[in-house]
């Protein structure tokens, strides 16, 4: 039963982690069709200016900087990067996205170098939030619970319910009828994109801190987080946030089952040869491989994703 | 204008040329991880090794006069890439390579000089191993051509669970460890010595997990935990050791963790205060080991970017490879490797042996646990954490070593 529980807590907070990387990416991806191979690399940037402003001045003014600046960042490459790009087409804006992921790492290295940088939890997160039967539950996991909810209410409030939201919404399927209104559709795009990798580099904030910043973290989740994406339906940010959240609970409930694949293949009734490699696995040695899978068979049986509006 | 060129062209060459002869080099290949998920190890043996070859040999002297250069090359942790390293260092006229990060690799490297040296007799390559711990590599498939500085994974473990059998208060035990040739030699060993040794000890979990892939270890914790283990063995290094104490700790798990490689670059800083008095090493050498002879030249090298030193093994490799050269007065791959071996040697953590028979140096090893700097025999913070190594056990030479399944073909 406690195993249960505190699975099920550490499913839920990996989950809204993953769904903060994704909204952003969900998110521009439905407004410009832009498929962002460089988001992790929003993410991994917030990590590093947390902790270089956090080295300064405190965690609590990072918290608010550093995704500002990450945004800001990202509205600067959308305005003079992509925008260039977005003229030859989507293979030039996915190619310029994909060697942008390579330009975020290195320049990352360049500036603070190869290995992983201390950038600590504050000290007033930093202990036990409730004890549950015998295990502790970590403030800082509640704390990163209580941001990634404020901001999918936050999100879906702006979205659906201010006037920028509506002309958001607007400009994603008519932007000739919107730009025809009178709105500024090239300022949009890039308010969206900067507010979308705003929310990443949020997430590098809270997820620096818990795990580990260093200059490989892009990669660490850069395929995972689309995974997510298609898997909740691209562009669909209630797809994403279902999608994070059953990724999350996937992947922490399977590194806790002991059966083997040999188990596995005898509920549905074919025996695997004895003593082969494949007999020998067990559920825990594939649990960082199961979202992959999952994501193959969403786009062999359902290729919208969950929730996903358009078949694409 | 262009002419011109051409002849300053010619003239720094010619100039380069003459420089190069005057300062003829004794030359090893250092291939190991530059680039990549374990870039920081390799980046920080590379250090030790240019400071070893600069401080310990160059300046006391070189190799017969000749000076001794250690050159990277970015293997990206890859076996397969390891290879093709190895090939471009042999064309650039290399017949020393080194290597530590990784046993797949090192497997890889063994092979493919094997092959090279049966079929070049004439431009053999020797291959020192700073660190690479699968057992078999000194064992089942044992090579002339390499010598390996590190003690296997066979030895720590040995050391490892002698220390157990003192300590009543262990009673379960979980083992984790990287799902690749290295953790399964630990779970393998773990294992078979506790079975032997401690009979009333239970194993009550033996997992594996994809190596460097693992971002949030609370799943793994909360099995453990349900488990009901009192202490974790781990042959993990890197981030996927930084990152399971961490979760560990989070989790409120009291268990005790012995590991392999707690004292290498950033595990220190990530582990933390979280890790004091629960988290137990195995070494060749720490800052705080008694009578510790590298004392001054770790302060030293620590004040340089690039790492603290956490190993003595680099400068054991580099100080022997430079005196079996001048010892048998040649830089032929095949002699120096007849020097070298039945080699003794006083090296930082002691007198050290290379074995002749399967080619393993033997070595004193210590067991320490993190403690608080400033308690008693914690000199020395680690990577400014304000807790530093302290020695719970020594292992002499002598107790460290382990017999051998070796059969060598000696050419």
């Amino acid at each position: 039963m406690e195993f249960v529980v505190i699975s099920l807590l550490n499913g839920i907070t990996y989950g809204l982690l993953l769904f903060m990387l994704s909204s952003g990416l969900t998110l521009i991806f439905s407004m410009m069709g832009v498929l962002n191979f460089a988001h992790a690399g929003f993410y991994m940037l917030g990590a590093y200016f947390a902790y270089q402003i956090s080295s300064w001045v405190g965690f609590w003014p990072g918290l608010l900087v550093a995704p500002l600046l990450v945004g800001v960042v990202g509205a600067m490459i959308e305005r003079y990067g992509l925008r260039l790009a977005h003229k030859f087409g989507h293979v030039a804006e996915l190619l310029f996205t994909f060697g942008l992921a390579f330009l975020v790492e290195e320049v990352v290295r360049l500036i603070w170098g190869n290995s992983s940088v201390d950038y600590p939890i504050p000290a007033e997160l930093d202990g036990t939030l409730f004890t549950l039967f015998s295990t502790d539950f970590p403030i800082y996991k509640g704390f990163m619970m209580l941001i990634s909810v404020g901001m999918l209410v936050a999100l879906y409030g702006l979205l659906t319910r201010t006037r920028i939201g509506l002309i958001i919404q607007a400009a994603l399927t008519k932007p000739d009828m919107v730009e025809a209104l009178g709105h500024n559709v090239p300022r949009i795009f890039m308010l969206v994109f900067g507010g979308g990798t705003a929310l990443a580099g949020l997430a590098g904030v809270i997820g620096g801190n818990a795990f580990i910043t260093e200059p490989s973290m892009a990669a660490a989740v850069g395929s995972i987080v689309f995974v997510v994406v298609v898997v909740g339906g691209l562009g669909s940010l209630g797809g994403a946030f279902v999608a994070s959240l059953l990724i999350g609970c996937i992947q922490t409930f399977s590194v806790a089952l002991s059966i083997s694949v040999t188990d596995v293949f005898a509920l549905v009734g074919i025996a695997l040869p004895q003593g082969s490699q494949i007999s020998r696995l067990t559920i825990t040695q594939l649990a960082p491989v199961l979202p992959y899978i999952l994501m193959v068979g969403i786009l062999i049986f359902r290729p919208r994703g969950l929730m996903g509006a358009r078949e694409s | 204008m262009k002419k011109k060129f051409i002849q300053h062209l010619a003239l720094a060459a010619s100039a380069l040329m003459i420089s190069g002869s005057a300062l003829a080099q004794v030359k090893i290949a250092f291939i190991d991880p530059l680039s990549g998920h374990f870039a920081n190890i390799g980046e920080n043996a590379l250090k030790g090794f240019t400071e070893a070859a600069d401080i310990l040999v160059n300046q006391k002297g070189g190799i017969m006069g000749q000076k001794l250069e250690i050159v990277g090359f970015d293997n990206k942790g890859s076996p397969k890439e390891s290879q093709i390293q190895l090939k471009a260092a042999i064309d650039q006229g290399f017949r020393f390579v080194t290597q530590g990060a990784g046993s797949g690799a090192a497997h890889a490297l063994v092979d493919a000089i094997n092959k090279w040296n049966a079929r070049n007799p004439d431009k053999t390559v020797l291959y020192f191993n700073w660190a690479a711990v699968d057992p078999t590599l000194t064992n089942e498939q044992c090579s002339f051509w390499h010598f390996r500085f590190d003690a296997n994974s066979a030895m720590k473990m040995e050391a490892i669970t002698n220390y157990m059998v003192t300590d009543k208060k262990i009673k379960k035990v979980f083992i984790l460890g990287q799902d690749y040739a290295h953790g399964h030699q630990v779970a393998k060993a773990a294992t078979e010595m506790l079975a032997a040794k401690r009979k009333d000890v239970k194993i009550v979990g033996n997992d594996l997990h994809p190596i460097g892939r693992v971002k949030d270890f609370a799943p793994y914790v909360a099995k453990i935990k349900a488990s009901g283990a009192d202490t974790v063995i781990t042959g993990n290094w890197g981030n996927d050791l930084s990152l399971l104490i961490k979760a560990a700790k989070d989790s409120g798990l009291k268990a005790r963790f012995f590991t392999f490689y707690g004292g290498a670059i950033g595990s220190p800083a990530a582990i933390g205060a979280a890790g004091e008095n629960s988290v137990y090493q195995i070494s060749d050498w720490h800052m705080n080991i008694q009578p510790n002879k590298a004392e001054q030249y770790a302060l030293d090298f620590n004040k340089k970017p690039g790492g603290e030193m956490s190993v003595a093994r680099v400068n054991t490799a580099v100080t022997m490879i430079a005196q079996a050269m001048n010892k048998a007065k040649s830089t032929d791959p095949k002699t120096v490797a007849l020097a070298l071996e039945d080699m003794r040697f006083d090296a930082d953590n002691g007198e050290v042996w290379m074995r002749k028979s399967d080619h393993q140096l033997m070595q004193p090893l210590f067991l320490s646990v993190f403690s608080k700097k400033g308690s008693k025999g914690v000199k020395y913070e680690a990577e400014g954490t304000g807790y530093g190594w302290k020695t719970v056990a020594s292992i002499s030479q002598r107790d460290s070593q382990l017999p051998t399944s070796c059969i060598m073909e000696r050419p």
